[in-house]
């Protein structure tokens, strides 16, 4: 049993109707993965096992599959999803610096929730608002143009 | 055919073999590391890699297939070079620890190593790696990842072949590992302990869990009367590890090897396995008699077993009651045979010496038990019984011949050919054989060649005295995961089954002698151990499992009759319908 | 769709309701209004870029003052994909006029509305490329924008952001769907295949392969069953040319992968697309609704035997499924981990069977091929390199966004023409093209043209089309450093020369950064490169160490001045970074000593000369290098180093 896991009905019908409507879809592994991590928000081993059964895959194949991929989490994420872009063009323009602005300011390492369940930080490669570079997202906010001393006052607007 | 060009040799070669099939024609040998013939064609690793006239990079001998005109460089300064470069970048990711290494001499990165003049590891690693852990729970199987090369012919072998997938590729990049789900240990996986994994891993990454220490200090207590029995497959691989060729039956000199390292008595499986038949044919004509559920399989395999309670519950009452035939002798062991030879059964000590890594967990299950005691208490690997007499300096290939101790001593041929697939299969026909017709047939009636060979699926119907008997054979549990869905969907249907966990059988199980891909991707390991046990079975006097004289002793001095209560009591036991995860 | 008829229908029908949008080419209409009764149409950039400069909130607002102002039956306000230039985003454009405002705030909105709509005056301080306002008379010169279009020529992006890419009779309106129209019922497979390779186009995704032979390799295998992927998985960090074309013209897509179905004898298409590009997953979703529902998806197309299906699939997050077997092996459901080739796709591909698998720039530019000919296409770019490219440029340049250019124009052309330059007077140091495959152009070649083969000479190459501009602020081991940590990152772990190569080679590329390298690492690197070049199993692999190699041709004497002198020449790499006070201007405040998290800063004895308080001092050998004293300094005391 996973820490923290819980699942209602309303989920796991959810997941048996992706999981039934997609059995025979060849190669539709990763599309029931998706659907799952948005039902449930992480793939923790019980959301694994019922794919694994549904879809007549073993567990560590999809486990494999799991940590193959980057948009796939094994742990839960924060109310809210803090991403710093490093691709290049942000990377260029110093989104480092903003990541290790946010690291400090939340204590938090990358791939890391804070204990409240408040805020995770992860980094990405590259949301397509190179044209705003260096940008961060929040959730679905995006904050581009922006400089470490951003931060404090961006992070201060979600924090109550 | 079409016509290539290695190294400048002009070849004609069949079309669409692979480079490094063609070259090995031409008698040049292109190193390998992730390469078995069959099992693990990905072209992974990059030592086999080649240089082909038009192509910019260099390519993968052992996937990549010949066309006409095809020209090869197999030695060139560009190949040499980069063969070079990533084997020692595998080396610098590998745990050396060559000198304690169980798989030291028998590595196929080490013997790279030594071909490619490797003199420096020249790109070590600059950042501390913190070592991961080594899952040591299982009782059959040791993982240690620091030593794994990512080759993942054990992971090819457990999802592929095996069909048992509680290995595989996880994490990417340089953190790329192979593990089980959710970092878990085999114990809490499906793993069903076949070793089939480890008799494909070309370095130490997959090992064996070692008895050696605890056979070691049985045989040093003077109050343990330690017996070694030896199961009929290990006599057709230890001349392996000695240097013998492949399909060496030294079964007299593996006898006085066992009685030199100071074992009390040395038993012959094949007589429990002359039990086996016994047992295991009276409850298929009882089956079939009176209706009982059909067809029975054999259960004889422990990985097999162990895969039936997991991903078969279903099947679980066509299992045949018996226990495999190393527990059986184990138990009359501690019963009869202490009885007789008036021991302690307490004071006896049971080693099995096994083709297999599952028989360790099976001795191990709670219900392998006789009065309390186990059936069995160390079982050692065809590999370990090696390491013992090469740690006791005995060169066994020089050895005088000895006989296996009276008075379990002279099993039948019956008993031999279990090792190999379709064997159990033969001798119970043998046996149902002369008990439906009531005669004793001749020696040139009881051969049945239908269910020999190394095919994955046999089937046959066998007439015996006016009854078909419809049988098939699996081995190699993605076999038997086919022949039972087609039996669960209707489309097949037979009396009697045999099923073995390893492809081929026991000759082939994840216990024996390991052999280099170099060799077993050429030579059909299943085949050529299989013929000398076949070989044995010709030389018997005695071929069917009823008419070994201690049998029947057995049976009239202690259980009256096969199927009898007590013999229910000591050598039968039962199944459970197993989690996965 | 039974027939070319039938469609044509439709497009007179659609030019009517976008008459407002194309006033100079339509005829018959009188009365400046489109057929469903519109004067003017308000195109919002919907696009990601746009979007994150807060389009959406835009949009909210045109739709509330416009009918504050109760024009809402005469203005339609249109979602479009993007116009290219998301450095001055929001773009808004408005029709007939074709206006285009960037950075339009939301404040500007209510202006726009009265100035614009109701009063029938552009608002000039707003228009792109109108940099100062002297006089409010707006010329044809001003409404025709700055350079960054001028000197552009749109092929694979002629529809974005001229129309509305979530309906399909937009697209239809600018002859779209005529093309498949055109092969099925008038061409044969082959000759569909013909005009292709006679076009020249080459593959837009990264390697350079004619996309005719590919084609032709796939029709001549013989099978049951064929598949036409679309790579829609853009990984190139910095590089998004596909997800604008996604977003704003999806349909160009699905009408070429029915084209190429139709030529190699294909029934079922995939598009793998990243799972990080919601909008453009949505607008392919409504896309291929919208396809089925008007029949120019399905079966049976225009009254042939030819059927056509097409389905999405999401990545999840991993660069290397952009190489073509991992990508298949992805949609398969598996871990995306390319196979060796031979057998290739077009033998042995998704699912085993034969495939052909194209980029969405590549099917961007089919349409047309078949439209307009091989012969119209081959007028653009060079002999090698025929047609166009979209660049996705970035980094330290003023005009950020994508470009789509005439192959064989200069590197020059687009960083000081198009692009506006280098911001703060900077010099311009080097442009990276092709990402993590790919190389660094030096200044001495900036007036190289662009085109496949000219940039692998200089070793670099096309890529995707993502483009970086880096200037004298940026080390250049640096950025080697930067981009094998995501050739490590990504690798997918497959062969020991990509999974343990690029991270030996980033081990010593930390190492020369960190101020701790030797000569022989450079040599180290050399050999590492050139190993993995050679023996990676996938063309990912094999040109990891690019970047690298590139770095180390044109800018050795960075790598040197790290290993030999221990100094960053460009002051990036923090290991040989000092931050000093100086006496003089150091008045003794403390306030440094204060702001420091290390307690680096003590306090000399030495009071200088006409100061009341003796200096502070860093203590090199706890200093973290954090800047957190020099921001402090309200005396501008403390230096960098």
């Amino acid at each position: 049993m996973s820490i923290g896991f819980v699942d209602t009905e309303e989920k796991h019908s959810k997941l048996l109707a992706i999981i039934e409507e997609s059995k025979s879809k060849p190669g539709s592994l990763i599309h029931v993965l998706h659907e799952a991590q948005d039902i449930y928000g992480y793939l923790p081993i019980e959301v694994q096992k019922m794919i694994s059964e549904g879809l007549d895959i073993p567990l560590a194949e999809i486990y494999g599959v799991v940590t193959f991929y980057a948009q796939f989490s094994l742990k839960p994420k924060g109310e809210y999803r803090i991403s710093v872009c490093l691709g290049t063009a942000c990377y260029v323009k110093g989104s480092d610096k903003l990541l290790d602005k946010l690291k400090e300011e939340l204590h938090l390492e990358v791939g890391d929730c804070t204990a409240d369940g408040k805020f995770s930080l992860e980094a990405c490669r590259c949301i397509g608002a190179c044209g705003l570079a260096p940008v961060f997202t929040i959730n679905d906010d995006v904050y581009g143009r922006i400089g470490p001393d951003d931060v404090p006052g961006i992070l201060a607007k979600y924090k109550d | 055919m079409v016509n290539i060009k290695i190294d400048g040799i002009a070849l004609q070669v069949e079309e669409g073999i692979t480079i490094l099939e063609a070259a090995k024609r031409a008698n040049i040998k292109i190193p390998t590391l992730c390469f078995l013939k069959d099992i693990n064609e990905i072209g992974a690793c990059r030592m086999c890699v080649v240089e082909i006239k038009g192509a910019r990079a260099l390519q993968a001998a052992c996937v990549y297939p010949v066309a006409e005109g095809l020209e090869v460089l197999t030695n060139s300064e560009k190949v040499r070079k980069a063969r070079k470069v990533t084997l020692e970048l595998i080396l610098s990711n590998h745990d050396r620890s060559c000198l304690t290494c169980p798989r030291s001499e028998n590595c196929e990165l080490q013997t790279l190593s030594k071909e490619l003049n490797i003199k420096e590891i020249r790109f070590p690693s600059l950042s501390d790696k913190a070592p991961m852990p080594i899952d040591d729970m299982s009782p059959s199987i040791v993982r240690n990842p620091n030593k794994c090369i990512l080759c993942r012919r054990c992971v090819s072998m457990c999802k592929n072949v095996q069909t048992v997938s509680v290995i595989d590729t996880m994490e990417r990049g340089f953190r790329t590992v192979v593990g089980c789900a959710f970092d878990k240990a085999l114990v809490q996986t499906p793993c069903v302990a076949c070793g089939q994994c480890i008799a494909v891993c070309p370095v130490g990454a997959l090992t064996e869990k070692s008895a050696i220490d605890d056979v070691w200090a049985a045989i040093a207590d003077p109050d343990k009367h330690v017996i070694f029995q030896t199961a009929p497959a290990v006599r057709v691989s230890i001349g392996e590890a000695f240097g013998m060729p492949i399909g060496s039956r030294p079964t007299g000199k593996m006898v006085t090897a066992i009685r030199m390292l100071g074992a009390d008595k040395v038993f012959d499986t094949n007589t429990g396995a002359d039990l086996t038949i016994m047992e295991e044919g009276t409850e298929l004509l009882e089956r079939i008699k009176n209706g009982g559920k059909l067809p029975m399989i054999t259960s004889c395999s422990p990985g097999w077993i162990k895969f039936c309670e997991h991903n078969y519950p279903d099947f679980l009452d066509n299992l045949s009651s018996c226990k495999s035939p190393h527990q059986m002798l184990g138990a009359v062991l501690k019963t009869y045979y202490a009885q007789k030879m008036g021991i302690d059964p307490e004071s006896i000590y049971v080693v099995s010496v096994m083709p297999c890594t599952a028989k360790k967990y099976e001795s191990k299950r709670s219900e392998m038990k006789v009065n309390g005691l186990c059936d069995v208490d160390a079982v050692l690997t065809t590999r370990e019984l090696s390491q013992m007499i090469k740690e006791s300096g005995i060169d066994l290939p020089n050895l005088a011949d000895s006989d296996f101790d009276n008075p379990l001593g002279n099993a039948s041929g019956a008993g031999v050919i279990f090792g190999a697939t379709g064997g159990v299969m033969e001798a119970a026909l043998r046996t149902v054989a002369d008990v439906l017709t009531g005669e004793s047939a001749p020696a040139d009636k009881i051969e049945y060649h239908a269910v020999r060979g190394v095919e994955g699926i046999k089937e046959a119907t066998v007439n015996i005295a006016g009854k078909d008997i419809r049988v098939a054979v699996a081995s190699g549990l993605g076999n038997a995961r086919k022949l039972l869905d087609a039996i669960r969907a209707g489309e097949a249907n037979y009396d009697f089954i045999e099923i073995m966990a390893c492809p081929g059988g026991c000759v082939n199980g994840g216990g024996q002698i390991i052999q280099p891909s170099s060799i077993r991707s050429w030579t059909d390991l299943r085949a050529v151990r299989a013929a000398a046990a076949y070989q044995e079975d010709c030389d018997l006097p005695i071929r069917k499992s009823h008419d070994n004289p201690f049998v029947k002793a057995l049976y009239d001095e202690y259980y009256g009759k096969p199927g009898s209560e007590k013999a229910h009591h000591e050598l039968h036991t039962h199944y459970y319908k197993r989690d996965n995860y | 769709m039974k027939s070319l008829e039938e469609l044509k229908a439709i497009k007179e029908k659609a030019l009517g309701d976008i008459y407002v949008r194309n006033v100079k080419e339509a005829t018959g209409n009188t009365d400046g209004k489109t057929t469903d009764g519109y004067r003017a149409h308000v195109m919002v950039c919907a696009g990601t870029g746009c979007t994150s400069s807060g389009s959406v909130t835009l949009i909210k607002e045109f739709e509330r003052l416009i009918k504050k102002a109760g024009i809402e039956n005469e203005v339609k306000i249109i979602k479009t994909g993007c116009f290219g230039l998301c450095a001055e985003g929001p773009i808004v454009v408005v029709y007939p006029e074709a206006a285009m405002y960037c950075q339009v705030k939301p404040e500007d909105v209510a202006e726009i509305v009265t100035e614009h709509l109701v009063n029938g005056k552009i608002v000039k301080r707003l228009l792109e490329g109108v940099e100062k306002v002297e006089d409010e008379t707006v010329t044809e010169e001003d409404l025709e924008g700055s350079d960054f279009f001028k000197k552009q020529q749109r092929v694979a992006l002629h529809n974005c952001g001229r129309i509305n890419p979530e309906n399909i009779e937009e697209y239809i309106a600018h002859d779209g769907y005529f093309a498949l129209g055109k092969a099925v019922t008038a061409m044969t497979p082959d000759e569909v295949i013909d005009e292709v390779l006679k076009s020249g186009l080459r593959g837009r995704g990264g390697a350079g392969f004619p996309t005719g032979r590919k084609w032709a390799f796939a029709k001549s295998s013989v099978s049951d069953q064929k598949y036409v992927c679309c790579n829609a998985d853009e990984g190139d960090p910095g590089a998004f040319m596909d997800r604008s074309v996604l977003e704003g013209d999806p349909h160009v897509v699905l009408e070429a992968m029915a084209i190429a179905g139709y030529a190699i004898g294909a029934d079922q298409g995939y598009i793998y697309v990243r799972a990080e590009y919601p909008i453009a997953v949505q607008r392919l979703k409504i896309a291929i609704e919208q396809a089925e529902k008007y029949g120019v998806l399905g079966d049976n197309l225009f009254g042939t035997d030819f059927s056509f299906r097409v389905e999405l699939r999401l990545g999840a997050g991993a660069f290397v499924c952009g190489e073509e077997t991992a990508l298949m092996t992805s949609i398969e459901g598996h871990r995306g981990e390319p196979r060796p080739r031979p057998p290739f796709p077009a033998v042995k591909g998704l699912f085993m069977k034969p495939t052909i698998l194209n980029n969405v720039e590549t099917y961007a530019n089919i349409p047309q091929i078949i439209l307009k000919g091989a012969d119209w296409f081959t007028t653009m770019g060079t002999e090698k390199s025929r047609g166009t490219k979209v660049f996705a440029v970035g980094g330290k340049i003023k005009n950020t966004g994508l470009v789509e250019i005439p192959m064989g124009t200069t590197l020059r052309e687009v960083v000081y023409d198009i692009g506006g330059g280098i911001p703060n007077g900077k010099k311009f140091k080097a442009a990276q093209t092709g990402g993590p495959s790919g190389g660094c152009i030096p200044a001495s070649l900036i007036d190289t043209p662009i085109e496949y083969d000219t940039l692998i000479e200089i070793g670099s190459m096309m890529g995707s089309g993502g483009l970086i501009v880096m200037d004298e602020d940026t080390c250049m081991v640096d950025i080697a450093k930067f981009f094998l940590e995501f050739t490590v990152e990504e690798s997918c772990g497959k062969c020991p020369p990509c999974r343990i190569g690029t991270k030996r080679m980033y081990d010593i590329l930390e190492k020369i950064t960190s101020g701790r390298g030797e000569l022989s690492d450079i040599d180290d690197l050399y050999e590492l490169a050139d190993a993995i070049k050679n023996s990676a199993l996938c063309g990912l692999g094999q040109t990891a160490p690019n970047p690298v190699l590139s770095t180390l041709r044109y800018f050795k004497d960075e790598y040197i001045a790290h290993v030999v002198d221990k100094k960053c020449p460009a002051g990036v790499c923090k290991a040989f970074m000092h931050y000093n006070i100086i006496e003089d201007k150091c008045i003794g405040c403390g306030k440094c000593a204060r702001m420091c998290p290390a307690d680096a800063i003590v306090r000399t004895e030495h009071i200088p000369d006409g100061h009341k308080l003796a200096s502070m001092a860093i203590n090199q050998a706890k200093c973290l290098k954090c800047g957190a004293c020099m921001e402090g300094c309200k005396f501008n005391a403390i230096v960098k180093e």
